[in-house]
């Protein structure tokens, strides 16, 4: 009934796709630190917002050929990310079910048009992460993660945005499109894998 | 070469085009039906929740095509966004053969009497086109019972002392009752509601040669893998190729109606699957695409006699776009709710669709279908951080333990709320494309929240620990249940089609889709669109002369 029509879209997220509350009242954040807070100042002061949108068209970082659009340092970037979003518990995480694989994957297919927004939203994650605690985002500890993470949903809301779905997609969404390697969200939430009914084969191993 | 003249030109093989193909075919006429889409089959039924007609990030999987048929979006604030059929705010259906009813739900709800005489019953609103249907019921009741029959239809509606007057029980029985039903049922007994079994175009037993429900867990937005949810594409156009008086061509994206010097219609010009421009020749055209489409396709007929488009004379095609504004509420129990046995939506009442104190109308309330996990996001509660292990533990405790209510609010029109045609985009083929701007009338958000509290309660009542509510925003509705932009009525001042649904303006154009439809109930709108297809096409075929219609 609720068709993919009339209410079934959030218009705030990409791609119009039925899901997620995208409103992010303060309440549901986790507060900046005061430290951090000074610290973005300063950094927004000498421009390094700027600075990392000046290095997206200095050219790529050499890729080991494993990624179809990311660099292995972005990659490494966005499998930290959706780590943070979905972390591994007594279940896996994004990390584990591959959630990278899936957004790297369409990014080369349906999600052509998000691939400057990432670009640069990665580039703003690590800019972010060196103006506050000197290292790449990746080798920050994880309530410095977060801390980064918070400050980039502010400057940056669409990337934000954008990669908190994807990251909820290849986790929960079907493996054929690259992410919840072994239906590692599916065995979390009991649900019968492989799916036992019907007469049509299920190719869930096939990526891309 | 010129195609072969036929007696019918139809554009769109949805659900009220599928029916009018069938009916005409049947009586001897021949008959033309085109369709920018393809002819799914069972066999396309790959369940990918990520890439169906209800959750498109990966993309509308029965049409329209991303890359080709761009809209214009207006936004409240006035900017303007081109937008492609996944985005939202798009308004999109399914381009395909059977149209909505290939891969919807199929909920095959009866208005109501009042759901015809909205103005009558609850008076004028202010800033609303609110009216009545020229129609009352009782002149759609027999076509209801026939759309019933002929294309089948499970449940049982007989609990139901809301229900319009009927004749004849519905020919399937409900299918069993899934676990939410048992946590529903006797709840909103101890309410002193009346719960009965949502009616679906869903066979529950063979029926009309095709099986019966094996109750997966993929229904609304997927192709029915044992083709046993029914749409036109099973049922009356297949009826209407085996007469041979019809020859239905997918691919095919009209462009125009064509016209006489005198104004009348003779054809229709299309774009072929090969992007070749065909005319094809008419003694009647008939436009079911659909409230967006069909305006459009009216808007886009340029002539002497009708610069502003076709049956437009006073500006009314493309107004009062409507849908419906689902609104209800989720609750949270602290046993399993979730069986796996689809479809999921099995449990409604209509305690609520009229006579709400101050309110003008109301909804019918479901529970929903299956929510397969990633759909089960937007379910998360507005508490719930949106990230983190708080989120995951949440999704995880949550999933099997959720039921979400919803009900389809019935809008209150707006004249402001419409297509248009964009004067700068233009599709594929060079079309102008459909501009649609405006919002909701504030009265409709109203009833949203009523609707939404009176599902939280019932939640309440059935068990659940926690409850939290879903109500509509202001933005333009339109979406699967598009409607109203080529309005029905007696006065060719303030509609586009009369009680028959033919133009006010030409006697050889009709228009068989929702967008004929006044107001559009508070229930899901497919079996109206079929039962009024039925009613049209008999009256079209009881006026028809051989080669026209009795004017």
């Amino acid at each position: 009934m609720m068709a993919a029509g009339p209410e079934g879209v959030n218009k705030s997220l990409p791609n119009g796709h039925a899901t997620g509350v995208a409103s992010s009242p303060d309440s549901r954040k986790t507060r900046l630190s005061p430290q951090l807070q000074l610290r973005r100042r300063t950094l927004l002061g000498a421009g390094l917002f700027a600075a990392a949108g000046a290095a997206v068209s200095c050219g790529r970082a050499k890729s080991t050929g494993e990624w179809r659009y990311f660099t292995d340092d972005e990659a490494r970037t966005v499998d930290a990310i959706a780590a943070q979003f979905i972390p591994a518990d007594a279940d896996p995480g994004a990390k584990e079910a591959g959630v990278v694989h899936y957004i790297d994957i369409q990014l080369s297919k349906r999600f052509k048009k998000h691939r400057a927004v990432y670009r640069e939203g990665l580039a703003t994650v690590d800019a972010i992460s060196r103006a506050s605690f000197g290292k790449r985002f990746v080798d920050l500890a994880d309530a410095q993660q977060v801390e980064v993470l918070n400050s980039t949903e502010e400057h940056s809301k669409v990337f934000f945005s954008l990669i908190l779905s994807h990251t909820r997609q290849g986790f929960y969404g079907d493996p054929r499109h690259g992410g919840n390697r072994n239906r590692a969200s599916w065995r979390m939430l009991r649900l019968a894998t492989p799916p036992v009914r019907g007469r049509q084969h299920y190719d869930n191993e096939r990526v891309g | 070469m010129a195609l072969r003249h036929v007696n019918a030109v139809i554009v769109g093989a949805g659900a009220g085009g599928g029916v009018a193909a069938k009916e005409l075919a049947t009586a001897g006429l021949s008959v033309v039906l085109l369709e920018r889409g393809e002819w799914y089959s069972a066999a396309d039924c790959r369940k990918d929740d990520l890439f169906n007609q209800r959750t498109q990030v990966l993309g509308a999987r029965f049409g329209p095509d991303e890359e080709r048929n761009p809209r214009v979006l207006v936004e409240a604030d006035g900017r303007e966004t081109v937008v492609t059929p996944s985005d939202g705010g798009y308004s999109n259906n399914a381009a395909c053969v059977g149209g909505g009813t290939f891969s919807y739900g199929a909920m095959a709800w009866r208005y109501q009497e009042k759901d015809f005489r909205m103005r009558s019953t609850y008076g004028a609103l202010e800033g609303s086109t609110l009216d009545d249907w020229p129609i009352a019921y009782a002149d759609l009741e027999p076509y209801y019972e026939k759309a019933e029959w002929e294309l089948g239809v499970s449940g049982d509606v007989s609990a139901d002392p809301f229900k319009a007057p009927r004749r004849k029980p519905l020919p399937m029985p409900p299918l069993a009752p899934n676990r939410e039903y048992q946590i529903l049922q006797p709840a909103a007994k101890r309410l002193g509601l009346h719960p009965f079994d949502v009616p679906m175009l869903r066979n529950t037993v063979p029926y009309n040669g095709r099986g019966s429900c094996m109750r997966c867990r993929w229904c609304v937005g997927f192709a029915c893998e044992v083709n046993a949810r029914t749409g036109t594409h099973n049922t009356v156009i297949p009826a209407a190729l085996e007469t041979g008086n019809c020859e239905l061509r997918t691919g095919c994206m009209t462009r125009e109606v064509l016209l006489d010097s005198r104004g009348r219609a003779t054809g229709v010009a299309y774009f072929d699957s090969s992007d070749r421009l065909q005319e094809q020749t008419a003694d009647l055209v008939i436009v079911c695409g659909g409230a967006v489409e069909s305006a459009r396709l009216l808007l886009n007929t340029r002539h002497k006699l009708f610069p502003d488009g076709l049956g437009n004379r006073f500006g009314w095609v493309g107004r009062n776009l409507q849908s419906h504004s689902y609104s209800g509420a989720t609750g949270l129990f602290d046993n399993d709710t979730y069986d796996d046995l689809g479809p999921g939506a099995s449990i409604a009442i209509s305690d609520y669709n009229h006579g709400n104190p101050g309110l003008k109308g109301g909804a019918m309330i479901a529970n929903e279908f299956l929510r397969l996990p990633y759909q089960f996001m937007s379910q998360v509660p507005p508490w719930i951080p949106e990230w983190g292990k708080e989120h995951k533990e949440f999704v995880r405790t949550a999933f099997n333990k959720t039921i979400v209510l919803m009900g389809p609010v019935q809008e209150m029109p707006l004249a402001e709320a419409r297509v248009q045609l964009d004067p700068k985009v233009k599709d594929h083929w060079g079309i102008p494309v459909a501009r649609l701007s405006g919002t909701r009338h504030p009265h409709t958000i109203e009833i949203g929240r009523f609707i939404a509290g009176k599902a939280e309660d019932w939640l309440k009542e059935a068990g659940a620990s926690q409850t939290w509510k879903r109500a509509p925003g202001r933005s333009l509705s339109g979406g699967q249940h598009q409607a109203g932009t080529c309005r029905m009525g007696d006065d060719p001042k303030t509609s586009v089609v009369n009680r028959n649904c033919r133009l006010h303006d030409v006697d050889n154009v009709y228009v068989i889709d929702a967008s004929v439809h006044v107001t559009n109930g508070g229930f899901n709108p497919a079996l109206t669109i079929l039962a009024n297809a039925y009613r049209t096409s008999a009256i079209l075929l009881n006026d028809w002369k051989g080669s026209k219609v009795r004017s």
